[in-house]
């Protein structure tokens, strides 16, 4: 069995040009890749019996509006055999695609879906690209920086017009957001200090 | 003349009793064959992630308790141990032990649940009843310990909020004697019962590359035959001093998965009683008052007691720029968070996984070429709840 060092190592040798680098952060290694490279990489993830990452636990993005690659999508596997985690990411622009794999592995399906639902993120070859967790017809992707907490639309039952209408969002008082950041030195851990001090 | 078929779409759910919540699962139907399930989430879509954005880490904890509302301190747990990770705090040894303790009964509380209203489902009446008796002595638990029977807003990062209250250790102890009883009588109603058998052997079958292929986790996965559980294979707090047994199925079959749910509860019970044996005395959380707020008499006589309370009530701590992923064993599987701070005192990003989703997922896959009335068998088999599943 591996090691996370051994493991970065390998998978280092291997995929030489397609990793463009890697860390072992909170005892899970981390391999950051390009976006074309994604299903070769997977694939040879999945396969490698030394490392058999079988299982997608979750593929994820999040949104860096100022960054010039706005999107990084995250992919999470699992290896049962080998007990190891590993963390998969490569920056995305806005306009670009992403590779589906669903055919890699099926439970990427809804994920992806989700992906698509919350930041507009596009999938190539995807079977079944609709909206998973919004509102029948919604608009705008709730997850982006750039969405307002508050939404657009409200929805409510007319009683005049005897159905489920739509509006724009009316608050009675906006949403307020505290900001108690002060100057004042938040968290300097004790532990770090007492290791500074020895 | 030629005889023409066509198949008919049929609309289950949303509001269906047997749908576990809002499911609207739009099945084709020829006959009563079932051949394609497509189902539509979202009904219960609150944002809990975007929520969690705008909000303190301290603030962020109710809304886990919101996601699977049967078991709702093993999501506060995945929440806590993230974030005890990234700054590397401990969590003092009684803190660990009373988290496992309310980990394990919300482990029997979502089974019970899950178990009576998958009899339910297939036309059992009598097991809700005796087993909802339970489930409000174990609520009674979470009321005593936190204050209120369902969103507990009970674990922190660096341990619990309070200590146990007086004598409550002792009530424990003696649901614990007398569970096993209760768990004997639903057997009898259940297990052997031809009807139950009949509706649930040989449905919903997963092979064991299958129950990896569509991510399944919990005891989805047990129950076909994959021997995983992260509490022993990837131990948390203190699970590792434990000893309980991991049980899994054979067949992958829904009455494989109802036997591991039984059989879990009674390795749940044995592992309260172990941490109830073994519970140390001492703090129950971290010591350090940059992340734990002080008690409150020290509040009225130290200025640095007032300065920590305060400021951890309006700003909050702020937790140091990293990324972490980390999972537990909740009752329906492997539920984890995937947390990006960014040096401030609210999350940059936390995505939840919940083990529901990829389990809702497969339906298509495990109902494909069953009858119509298997649709609420397997549903019930699979333990969905809409809270994790929407978010």
């Amino acid at each position: 069995m591996l090691n996370n060092t051994d493991l970065e190592k390998k998978i280092n040798s291997e995929l030489n040009t397609k990793v463009s680098s890697s860390k072992i952060v909170h005892e899970t290694l981390n391999v950051s890749i390009e976006k074309d490279d994604l299903k070769e990489v997977l694939l040879f993830l999945k396969s490698n019996p030394e490392m058999k990452f079988k299982q997608l636990i979750d593929i994820t993005a999040v949104d860096y509006p100022n960054k010039k690659n706005r999107f990084r999508m995250i992919y999470l596997l699992l290896s049962h055999e080998f007990n190891k985690r590993i963390i998969i990411d490569f920056p995305l622009n806005e306009n670009e695609k992403v590779f589906s794999i669903t055919n890699i592995f099926p439970s990427a399906n809804w994920m992806e879906r989700e992906v698509f639902d919350m930041y507009g993120i596009d999938f190539q070859d995807h079977p079944d690209l609709r909206r998973i967790l919004t509102d029948y017809g919604f608009e705008g992707y709730p997850l982006r920086k750039d969405f307002p907490i508050t939404g657009h639309k409200e929805v409510r039952y007319s009683e005049e017009k005897k159905k489920v209408i739509y509006e724009p969002v009316k608050l009675e008082q906006d949403y307020r957001n505290f900001d108690y950041n002060s100057p004042w030195q938040g968290t300097e851990y004790i532990k770090e200090i007492k290791k500074n001090n020895e | 003349m030629s005889k023409q078929t066509k198949t008919l779409n049929l609309n289950f759910g949303p509001q269906h009793p047997a749908a576990h919540g809002v499911l609207r699962l739009i099945l084709e139907l020829d006959g009563e064959i079932v051949e394609k399930a497509d189902p539509h989430i979202g009904l219960l879509h609150r944002g809990t992630e975007k929520l969690i954005e705008n909000k303190t880490y301290s603030q962020a904890i109710p809304y886990f308790d919101r996601l699977d509302y049967v078991a709702p301190m093993n999501q506060e747990h995945a929440f806590a141990l993230a974030i005890e990770k990234i700054l590397d705090i401990e969590v003092p040894i009684r803190g660990q032990y009373i988290r496992v303790i309310f980990c394990e009964i919300g482990r029997i509380l979502s089974h019970i649940l899950n178990i009576t209203t998958q009899a339910l489902d297939v036309g059992a009446l009598t097991p809700s009843l005796w087993g909802f008796e339970e489930r409000e002595k174990l609520m009674e638990f979470y009321e005593r310990v936190s204050g209120s029977r369902l969103h507990a807003n009970y674990f922190r990062p660096g341990g619990v909020h309070q200590d146990l209250p007086r004598g409550l250790d002792t009530d424990i102890l003696k649901f614990c004697n007398e569970f096993p009883k209760i768990i004997d009588d639903l057997e009898t109603l259940l297990t052997d019962n031809r009807i139950f058998k009949q509706r649930n052997v040989d449905i919903g079958i997963v092979s064991k590359d299958d129950a990896l292929n569509y991510s399944f986790s919990g005891v989805m996965m047990r129950g076909s035959g994959v021997p995983w559980d992260l509490r022993k294979s990837q131990p948390y707090d203190c699970y590792k001093q434990l000893s309980f047994k991991v049980p899994i199925g054979k067949n992958g079959d829904c009455y494989d998965r109802y036997l591991c749910r039984v059989e879990e509860m009674r390795e749940s019970v044995k592992i309260i009683k172990q941490c109830l044996e073994q519970l140390p005395k001492g703090p129950v959380k971290s010591q350090d008052n940059k992340i734990t707020p002080p008690p409150k008499k020290e509040i009225k006589e130290s200025m640095e007691a007032l300065i920590h309370h305060f400021k951890l009530f309006t700003e909050g701590y702020r937790v140091k720029k990293d990324e972490i992923y980390t999972a537990v064993e909740a009752p329906k599987g492997e539920f984890g968070v995937y947390l990006i701070s960014d040096g401030s005192s609210k999350p940059y990003k936390c995505k939840i996984r919940a083990p529901g989703f990829s389990h809702l997922q497969a339906m298509d896959y495990l109902i494909k070429g069953h009858m119509l009335a298997d649709v609420p068998a397997v549903l019930g088999s699979l333990d969905i709840v809409f809270g994790e599943i929407d978010r």
